[in-house]
């Protein structure tokens, strides 16, 4: 039904053709379908969203306040098997991002230990020195984790990032199996696949075991914090927030009052009790750290030491998902779990080390050039799509400060079809599952979100820059 | 709930039912327009100005001719003009995306659909033409959202703010439309009613789509006093004062039940609401029609801050 690309590792089908088992079931029915189907209902989706209003807002582009993300209707299938092996791994690695920090805002062992070097630390931003001696409610620093997984073989999945601030894209994990369940439903009576529809519940559940011992009794009051319609999640926000039954606030509805934070509702100030922030530590607290922002609040961080409100994630937790600490995650994970990571990273060298650096400017035409502490795939260098021009700008900002450039080799990402004009073709994709830390547990959702990039043989993958996302399946067992 | 998300809610039913009302004026305006020669016809669209309080800011655009497609142009879709249809219906939108979480799937949707079609409609300047589909598009919006709202919203407090905004912005539209158009209805002027008179008086029951249930009741005899008096006091006419009035009290009430008390708002609905009781037509001509009209428009006004201010929709 559709051709492989020869390099990548194609998990719909074999090399030789034939369709791989997890795929078996829906292969089966979309061979079945009359041809233009899936197109018509390809538009029938994007009137869908656009009614919605399932859109996400791109930054100084002013032609294109609202786009939608292109959605492709071949879902991205997981086996039971591949799932248990990835939740165990994220679980393991989730687990070993809360020790870590816990860590590095105490004792910090692991720099004692010269596991870790001090130097990533010094002068680093994500280092909130604010959270030094600080321990959050029920010690949970992360309490949303969006762990970005690439794939390279059948049982090659490597983390690519793991986003430990403020993970987005769930709603497109929740819209999109919607959209898929609305357009064919006679496809998930044949084909089993575990739910996700929940997430939000478990998500509440999770924010709410996480309250301030202190208060929240047995229904604590949770609140999404927002920097308001024009942020390009906003979407996402409002969502949760309304699938969670939780009130959805900007900075200016709230203050301090009696040691505590609290929002203007029309019966007067009402305290809160866990704050899940969608706003970045910078903004957070305008007394503590930048000092223009209007997005958050004056003297939360008093609150939150004080012990009256629990932030999620903690602030202060985007030194775990920083792209220098990232290249010593194996390590951080033997170090915590004392066991052997069950996921591995890919392969990364640290362009503050002269020996790197000297062979990544040596094989810059073949390397992924990050920043550090870059996000959204801005200010990153694909070497083999670039042109000589590029390569040599870049080797320049490299030179000129290379400890703030990770360099990873060109993976072949693995590929799923897409849907295009002239039948299925493979595209590139990565897949980010959520997973919810509370001092219950670690819950993570079966799926995730499926990034894909729509341009033929493009690896990236990222929204901002014209990928697309797919419903992502775990077959139930 | 959010003091932001219920000022939130207010304005997005403030805003769609001003909408709503100004293409009515629009539909009013166009139809005596065609019916008259050039310069009344010019007068018409002056009028129409003038009531929207958009006089300076037209002439400025335009200067002082009035034609037509300029006029109906600069209230759908003008840039110079940021109570345009299509900017109040982008505020609408805006406050429906701030408030997501309070309203319905059915309600968001009716909104977002109709702001999608509507900005396609006013992507382009307007013709006579297509002037009745455009119109008849913003009502078909306020109509659809509305209906998703009664069907759908839980009858509480934000059902309740949004009924006050939709109710305190429809009667100040009515009463706008008697404060420009008093004058027609004055007894003074003619006691018969020329056919002018005749058009005049039906061009202003049909700007509050009126004209049909004032005929109904009236067996098509149209005389001013009647219809000041249907659209002051008659408490079965959707758009008139008295039934703006009764529904703010019965919304208001239920937000008292709901929060356990009454605020300073219920207070001045009580005095404002007074002059609907043991009103006849009679006693306000002989108070003054003018002068009425533009007691009420301040009452309400005055209204709207203090529930504003009672439930904290600001800081």
């Amino acid at each position: 039904m559709t051709k492989t690309s020869p390099s990548s590792y194609d998990e719909m089908l074999h090399a030789d053709g034939s369709v791989r088992s997890a795929y078996a079931g829906y292969c089966q029915w979309h061979d079945e379908q009359p041809p233009d189907l899936l197109r018509r209902k390809g538009s029938e989706a994007e009137a869908f969203f656009r009614r919605t209003g399932i859109t996400f807002n791109v930054y100084g582009n002013e032609d294109a306040e609202e786009r939608l993300i292109p959605f492709d209707m071949v879902p991205r299938i997981i086996t039971a098997q591949q799932w248990r092996k990835l939740q165990r791994g994220i679980e393991q690695r989730v687990r070993a991002l809360n020790a870590f920090l816990h860590d590095l805002y105490h004792r910090q062992e692991i720099v004692r230990s010269g596991r870790l070097p001090a130097r990533l630390l010094k002068n680093n931003e994500a280092f909130l020195p604010e959270m030094v001696g600080f321990t959050p409610p029920g010690g949970v620093y992360t309490h949303i984790v969006g762990i970005d997984l690439v794939r390279t073989g059948e049982d090659d999945f490597m983390v690519l990032e793991d986003n430990a601030r403020t993970p987005s894209g769930v709603s497109y994990m929740l819209e999109n199996r919607e959209t898929m369940m609305a357009m064919f439903p006679e496809l998930f009576t044949r084909v089993r696949v575990r739910e996700v529809s929940d997430y939000p519940r478990r998500l509440a559940r999770s924010l709410a075991a996480c309250a301030p011992s202190a208060f929240g009794g047995n229904k604590p009051v949770v609140a999404v914090l927002t920097p308001g319609i024009y942020n390009s999640a906003y979407f996402e926000h409002a969502f949760l927030a309304d699938q969670m039954g939780a009130e959805l606030v900007e900075g200016s509805d709230l203050r301090v009052e009696n040691g505590r934070i609290a929002m203007r509702t029309t019966r007067g100030y009402q305290p809160i009790d866990v704050l899940y922030r969608r706003v970045d530590d910078e903004f957070l607290d305008p007394l503590t750290f930048n000092p223009n922002s209007v997005l958050g609040v004056s003297g939360i961080m008093d609150v939150y030491r004080g012990g009256g409100i629990t932030i999620a994630n903690a602030p202060g937790t985007g030194i775990a998902d920083d792209k220098a600490i990232y290249s010593f995650m194996p390590e951080i994970v033997e170090f915590y779990t004392g066991e052997k990571p069950i996921l591995q990273n890919v392969p990364t060298w640290r362009c503050a080390e002269s020996d790197a650096l000297a062979y990544v400017l040596d094989n810059l035409a073949d390397l992924v050039v990050k920043e550090v502490h870059g996000s959204g795939g801005y200010g990153m260098l694909i070497g083999p799509t670039s042109s000589k021009k590029e390569l040599a700008a870049f080797e320049a900002k490299l030179r000129a400060r290379p400890e703030n450039y990770i360099a990873q080799p060109t993976l072949s990402l693995s590929t799923v079809p897409i849907l295009t004009k002239a039948g299925l073709a493979p595209r590139h994709v990565d897949l980010r599952p959520f997973v919810l830390v509370s001092p219950n547990g670690i819950d993570i959702t079966p799926g995730g979100l499926t990034r894909v990039a729509l341009k033929k043989g493009s690896l990236v993958v990222n929204s901002s820059q014209g990928g697309g996302t797919k419903d992502s399946w775990v077959l139930d067992d | 709930m959010l003091g932001r998300s219920a000022n939130g809610i207010f304005w997005l039913f403030r805003y769609l039912e001003r909408a709503e009302n100004i293409s009515r004026l629009i539909e009013a305006g166009f139809r005596m327009a065609l019916t008259r020669d050039a310069s009344d016809a010019s007068d018409e669209w002056r009028s129409l100005i003038v009531t929207l309080g958009l006089r300076q800011a037209f002439e400025a655009r335009h200067g002082t001719e009035y034609t037509g497609p300029h006029v109906f142009n600069f209230i759908l879709r003008d840039k110079d003009n940021p109570g345009s249809i299509l900017a109040i219906t982008e505020e609408a939108r805006t406050n429906a995306r701030m408030v997501r979480g309070g309203i319905t799937r059915e309600v968001w949707e009716s909104v977002n659909d109709g702001w999608m079609q509507l900005k396609e409609a006013l992507a382009r300047p307007v013709t006579e033409t297509r002037l009745g589909a455009v119109l008849d598009l913003v009502r078909r919006q306020s109509t659809q959202v509305r209906g998703a709202m009664e069907g759908t919203m839980l009858r509480n407090e934000i059902y309740n703010f949004a009924r006050l905004g939709s109710f305190i912005e429809r009667a100040d539209n009515t009463a706008r439309i008697l404060d420009v158009k008093y004058y027609v209805l004055l007894p003074s002027v003619s006691y018969v009613g020329s056919s002018l008179d005749n058009v005049q008086w039906e061009n202003v029951l049909r700007s509050v789509a009126g004209e049909r249930a004032y005929r109904w009741l009236n067996a098509g005899r149209m005389d001013p006093r009647g219809i000041a008096e249907f659209l002051i006091l008659d408490g079965r006419f959707p758009r008139s004062l008295a039934f703006c009035y009764s529904k703010l009290r019965s919304n208001l009430a239920s937000l008292a039940r709901e929060y356990g008390g009454e605020m300073h708002c219920h207070e001045i609905l009580r005095d404002a609401d007074c002059q609907f009781h043991h009103a006849t037509i009679e006693a306000i001509f002989e108070q003054g029609l003018h002068e009425f009209i533009g007691t009420f428009i301040r009452n309400n006004t005055a209204l709207a801050l203090q529930i504003q201010r009672d439930y904290r929709f600001i800081d």
